[in-house]
């Protein structure tokens, strides 16, 4: 058994919106290239080609269709990775101390060369976000790009997450949480950030904005006035307006003529 | 003991270099930074700097280290050695290919030049591949818009002088009300997801219209899950409220667009047609003096309600006839209500609430400006609604029309060029008169006479023979489509094997998946591609293949000319062509070879390049016989369109110091490298809207060699090319179209946008319309079976409305029978809500015949993967006067696609089924299988 630290001196983690995301999976297939070729094993794929392709990913996208009382059907595009737990069940339930939380940020890590690959914190991880990487046998999980936030070899304004860098609709923004005055924490304040399954205890650090209420317009529209329901009435309708118009009135606009221009 | 926590390197070597290029994984045309290690292509992500993408970067550009290492590239060139379609092909030199493709196209040159048709499924470098096709002399030569989206290139260029896709874009900083129409994806893909966050930031709303409820229109505010096929009329009932309310832009129709033009009443050849002065020029009862007027007058106030007796005749505006047509009750939200599928009271509602965004929430910018009249506005006038629309609303039959109500609706708003709303990006604005018509004048051994394809003003531009017949293989520009601006590839192989009009005797075509996914009726299309005559002939004689990928064509060729991958050409995505301006910048961009080809391919453009020379095409060489260029990069920095126009627009003249005109500079390429691959010419401020009108705008454009003068116009909300059309249909004029077409013709091709309901034929008892979309992950994307995408979208159950689903007794997993008038498939079905009740779909493209892309034939997209075109055909069923009435939009030919209806049932026997039907026998695949495993690490 592993132990969590007491407290992190930050809370580095992902606001992501649920009003913005699009489900375009960019941020999926980013992550796989920043972490097949960086922090640790490569994300491996079994039977690419074939039949049943199944690779190691750290972040996937899941839609959900939801029926509101009232209203039509929603589509919710929801991705979802390690949420950097302050609580960590994947943490504390490691046999090796592999899994690990930092206690500088908070970042849950694996430290692959003393993972067994067990699979114990998968399972313990109500959220399904680690995968046992099926190649190497070790277990692979969101690491927040740490080897990109603090990387001096990337200029400041890559100095973040692969997916938060990727994200075209600007669903996913990357932060410290333990200042209030961060653009995450500010973003959780007044879009109403909610924690995933609270209920599970876990504490987790990423937050999900969540969709803005839809489908109203007939409720808040106003009413269009009518001014002419027949050609006949909005020409006389026009009349009026078009004397409103810079320029102001004209007199007769019948012109009648039988010379030739 | 404190807490202990492992040691790790949060600084490691990112790459040894960057390579900036421009992404090939679809149309968007971003640039990325492709991270180099040990000279492989490490990583890949979006250039910051990059005018389209500012950094960010979808799925497909993110995978592009898969495609480019795909175990599906070509490998060499390919000569077939068994039948069609068997897949059975030798490896030969690239000596040995070029001299067989020339040893077929020579004598076709010399003479009969259009028994060669060209067609490229891929029109990025079309003005390069026109060109080389102009040069060979052959009329038949097209891209793939006819079956894409021409509706919405043509219905935008005949109302506004431009359209949305590529051609404008939302004012994205300004916009509080976004409307979408039919999108699911875009060319556009990455901006249109960067506009949506943006103005999601700041809490502007979006309303998504389309029948599927994915994507955008996820999350879209409000979701008008529209019947297909009806957004005309639902549009022009939101026309028709805001004009029944006024709440219209009075102003900037008088000022910007026709509406105040007369129109000729006197019954005869000019009925009508606009009335026009002695200089030709569209008259206008001038509001200061009461009298007609030239519309462009200086000083001019044009009435919009005036109205002319002359000769006997009472001649009105355009207007009027828009408000006598419009406020019709036949536009009145109930009357539409059910056959849209939307409420009366939402349509109401969007009514109002376009009106009140635009004229309650106007702005201003305090920028001065200068109309093409003389006259000065000391600020622009913002109009914050904004529209955008793809191909949902155009690939009907009605299409053509559609689009163009659309844009009546925003130009009625005042919101077209202003503040918050829809901007055109360079080469745009742009009128019918500024582009060429089009022409297939065919003399054996010559070019041809002028460019394929343009833009027709009337009957005397038809592209007819001398008996009246088509020119042009696909029909293009004939009284069965008369303004089919970018051809009709989908008719291409159907007419060719027919001998409609005539036959041909080389097909060539450059990454285009005829024998699947590319064709309606694909099973039918491979039967044309493999049939013989009774001399044992094929029908289609020879085809010439040009693709990096074994795609479903591959089989279907005779030769195969293998391409590279898009990080191993030079490219340009040129101002000649479809460019990557932004609407505050005219922009283009190049791709080089950030790595050499590893296998015995050669780009595209480059083998064009040296075939054009051993055919002795004039523009491919020099005086002495020689060949004119190297290679791509040589064209693309050393051909002239114009004297100092060329295909790229920065870094031009001998110092590299000219923008947009200049003499070729030799080390331009090298420029583009060092400026991360693009070059950005920013429009002035006071340039930057109202640009049809604004001289500002349209002397910078000349100055950058967009046009050689100013070139302002006024919107075309009615059109008078249209008109034209219909008055040859009612008798007048020499060029007359044949009788069986002429009630079509005047019922179709109204001058004010209209509404009709596509052609029914044969569809009794089909209720259900089916529709396809492309993933975001795979839109537009060609080989987007790579190892990474195809782990998210690998199979496409069809997606079936709840009613439908209860109706027909179905639940998710099970196999249904999908029945068209063509055909039909059994596939597998999943239940969605969030969809127009009377609507099934599938994503496109997904379903892969067994043999391609180096997927093993048990891959699910050959399995469990399938496609609606199996049940699409490109003919309309036959209603027996033994003529064959192509599946497209009677105006422009553009497909059909989204016109098909269905009717479903369970399928029988469900437990012994464990594929798709139909299930096509494998092809033999030249390059083999991919491997089991992939643990791809470039820098271990």
């Amino acid at each position: 058994m592993t132990q969590l630290p007491a407290k992190t001196e930050r809370k580095l983690g992902l606001v992501i919106d649920l009003d913005t995301c699009v489900g375009c999976h960019a941020c999926v297939i980013s992550c796989k290239g920043w972490n097949t070729e960086n922090y640790g094993a490569p994300l491996s794929d079994q039977d690419p080609s074939g039949a049943n392709p199944r690779g190691t990913f750290l972040n996937r996208v899941h839609s959900y269709e939801c029926q509101p009382d009232d209203g039509p059907a929603q589509l919710i595009h929801f991705p979802k990775s390690c949420l950097h737990c302050d609580d960590a069940p994947c943490v504390t339930v490691c046999p090796t101390g592999a899994s690990y939380k930092r206690v500088e940020d908070g970042i849950v890590l694996v430290n692959e060369s003393d993972c067994i690959g067990c699979g114990l914190c998968a399972w313990s991880c109500p959220y399904g976000a680690r995968e046992l990487d099926a190649a190497e046998g070790v277990m692979k999980k969101c690491t927040l790009c740490i080897d990109r936030i603090y990387n001096e070899n990337l200029p400041q304004e890559d100095r973040v997450p692969a997916c938060v860098r990727t994200c075209p609709a600007g669903a996913r923004h990357f932060g410290d949480f333990a200042d209030p005055e961060s653009n995450v924490s500010r973003l959780v304040a007044e879009r109403g950030g909610m924690d995933l399954m609270p209920e599970m205890g876990t504490a987790p650090v990423n937050k999900y904005l969540p969709p803005r209420p839809k489908d109203r317009i007939e409720d808040k529209a106003a009413t269009l006035e009518t001014v002419a329901e027949e050609p006949t009435g909005f020409f006389a309708w026009l009349d009026r307006a078009l004397d409103r118009l810079p320029g102001g009135p004209t007199g007769n606009r019948t012109q009648k003529e039988t010379e030739t221009l | 003991m404190g807490y202990q926590q492992p040691v790790v390197n949060t600084s490691p070597e990112v790459s040894d270099e960057v390579r900036k290029t421009t992404c090939y994984m679809c149309a968007c045309r971003c640039g990325i930074n492709v991270h180099m290690k040990g000279g492989k292509v490490a990583y890949i992500e979006g250039n910051r700097d990059h005018p389209v993408n500012k950094g960010v970067l979808c799925a497909k550009g993110s995978s592009g280290i898969m495609q480019h290492n795909a175990p599906s590239r070509l490998r060499a060139p390919m000569r077939r050695v068994g039948p069609r379609g068997s897949g059975e092909f030798e490896e030969i030199s690239w000596d040995e290919a070029l001299e067989v493709a020339v040893a077929w196209l020579k004598p076709l040159r010399e003479q009969a030049p259009e028994k060669l048709a060209f067609f490229t499924g891929r029109d990025q470098s079309q003005s390069f591949t026109g060109f080389w096709a102009l040069q060979f002399g052959t009329p038949n030569y097209a891209a793939h818009g006819g079956f894409c989206s021409v509706n919405m290139a043509a219905g935008g260029i005949y109302t506004m002088g431009g359209s949305f896709w590529e051609f404008g874009q939302p004012d994205w900083d300004h916009t509080k009300l976004l409307m979408l129409f039919g999108v699911a994806e875009d060319h556009d893909s990455n901006p249109i997801k960067m506009g949506l966050g943006k103005i999601k930031a700041r809490g502007a709303r979006v309303i998504g219209v389309n029948p599927i409820r994915t994507g955008y229109n996820a999350v879209a505010d409000d979701w008008v899950g529209i019947t297909p096929g009806t957004d005309g009329l639902f549009i022009l009932s939101l026309v028709h409220e805001l004009l029944k309310a006024g709440r219209v832009d009075l102003d900037y129709l008088a000022r910007f667009t026709n509406a105040p033009c007369l129109v000729n009443a006197a019954e005869g050849a000019e009925k009508g047609l606009l009335l026009r002065d002695d200089d030709g020029k569209p008259l206008v009862i001038d509001r200061a003096t009461g009298r007609p007027a030239p519309f462009d007058r200086p000083g001019v106030r044009p009435d919009l309600g005036a109205t002319l007796d002359r000769d006997g005749a009472t001649h009105r505006t355009v207007f009027q006839l828009m408000v006598e047509k419009y406020l019709s009750p036949d536009y009145a939200p109930e009357a539409v209500a059910d056959r849209c599928g939307v409420p009366a009271a939402r349509i109401r509602a969007i009514a109002a609430e376009l009106a009140r965004v635009a004229f309650d929430e106007a702005f201003e910018i305090e920028r001065e400006w200068t109309d093409f009249r003389g006259e000065k506005h000391a600020r622009m006038i913002g109009r914050p609604v904004s529209f955008h629309a793809m191909r949902g609303i155009s690939a009907h039959a009605n299409g053509f029309q559609t689009c163009r109500a659309l844009h009546t609706l925003q130009i009625v708003l005042g919101t077209v060029e202003v503040p918050g709303g829809f901007r055109f990006k360079p080469p745009y604005p742009k009128p019918v008169s500024a582009h060429p018509k089009p022409h297939a004048g065919v003399t054996p051994g010559q070019p041809l006479d002028g460019p394929h394809l343009g833009y027709v003003t009337g009957p005397d531009d038809l592209l007819l023979r001398e008996d009246g017949s088509a020119a042009r293989i696909d029909k293009a520009y004939t009284w069965e489509n008369p303004m089919s601006a970018h051809g009709l590839m989908h008719m291409l192989i159907s007419n060719a094997h027919a001998g409609d009009p005539y036959r041909i005797d080389t097909l060539f075509l450059y990454m285009a998946n005829m024998s699947w996914n590319s064709s309606m009726n694909t099973r039918g299309v491979i039967d044309m591609l493999t049939d013989t005559d009774e001399s044992g002939e094929y029908v289609i004689p020879r085809i010439i293949y040009s693709d990096a990928y074994s795609s479903e064509m591959v089989a279907y060729a005779d030769l195969i000319l293998p391409d590279t991958t898009y990080l191993e050409r030079h490219d340009c995505i040129s101002l000649l062509d479809r460019p990557i301006c932004e609407a505050d910048a005219a922009a283009d961009s190049i791709r080089w070879p950030v790595v050499d080809p590893d296998r015995d391919v050669r780009p595209f453009q480059s083998v064009m390049i040296d075939l054009g020379a051993r055919l002795g095409l004039p523009a491919f060489v020099n005086e002495d016989g020689s060949p004119k260029w190297k290679d791509y990069a040589d064209y693309i920095v050393n051909h002239e369109r114009k004297p100092g126009i060329g295909p790229l627009i920065g870094f031009r003249g001998k110092n590299g110091d000219k923008v947009g005109r200049g003499e070729p500079n030799p080390d331009q390429l090298d420029r583009y490298i060092e400026n991360g691959g693009f070059f950005e010419a920013h429009i002035p401020p006071h340039a930057a809207y109202y640009k049809p009108w604004n001289a500002a705008y349209q002397d910078w454009a000349v100055a950058l060699g967009l046009y050689d003068s100013p070139q302002p116009y006024i919107f075309d909300l009615y059109s008078e090319p249209l008109r034209r059309f219909q008055l040859a249909a009612e008798g007048h004029g020499d060029r007359q179209p044949p009788d069986h077409l002429r009630q079509r013709i005047l019922d179709t091709m109204d001058p004010l946008a209209t509404w009709y309901e596509p052609d029914q034929t044969g569809n009794e008892g089909y209720t259900i319309t089916a529709l396809t979309q492309r993933p975001m992950a795979m839109y537009h994307s060609w080989g987007s079976q790579n190892a990474w995408l195809r782990q998210l979208h690998g199979r496409n159950p069809l997606y079936v409305s709840s009613k439908i689903m209860r109706e027909a007794g179905l639940k998710d997993g099970d196999w249904a029978r999908v029945t068209s008038p063509h055909g039909s498939i059994i596939v597998p079905v999943m239940e969605m809500a969030a969809l127009n009740d009377n609507t099934v779909w599938t994503w496109n493209a997904i379903g892969k015949r067994k043999g391609a892309w180096a997927l093993t034939p048990d891959a699910p997209e050959a399995t469990k993967g399938f496609l609606l075109n199996h049940i699409i055909n490109e003919l309309l069923p036959r209603r027996g006067d033994g003529l064959r009435w192509a599946n497209s939009d009677p105006i422009t030919g553009q497909a059909a696609w989204f016109d098909l209806k269905v009717r479903i049932e369970k399928a029988a026997n469900p437990e012994e089924r464990t594929e798709c039907d139909p299930a096509f026998p494998p092809i033999k695949s030249p390059v083999g299988t991919g491997p089991k495993e992939l643990r791809w690490k470039v820098g271990r």
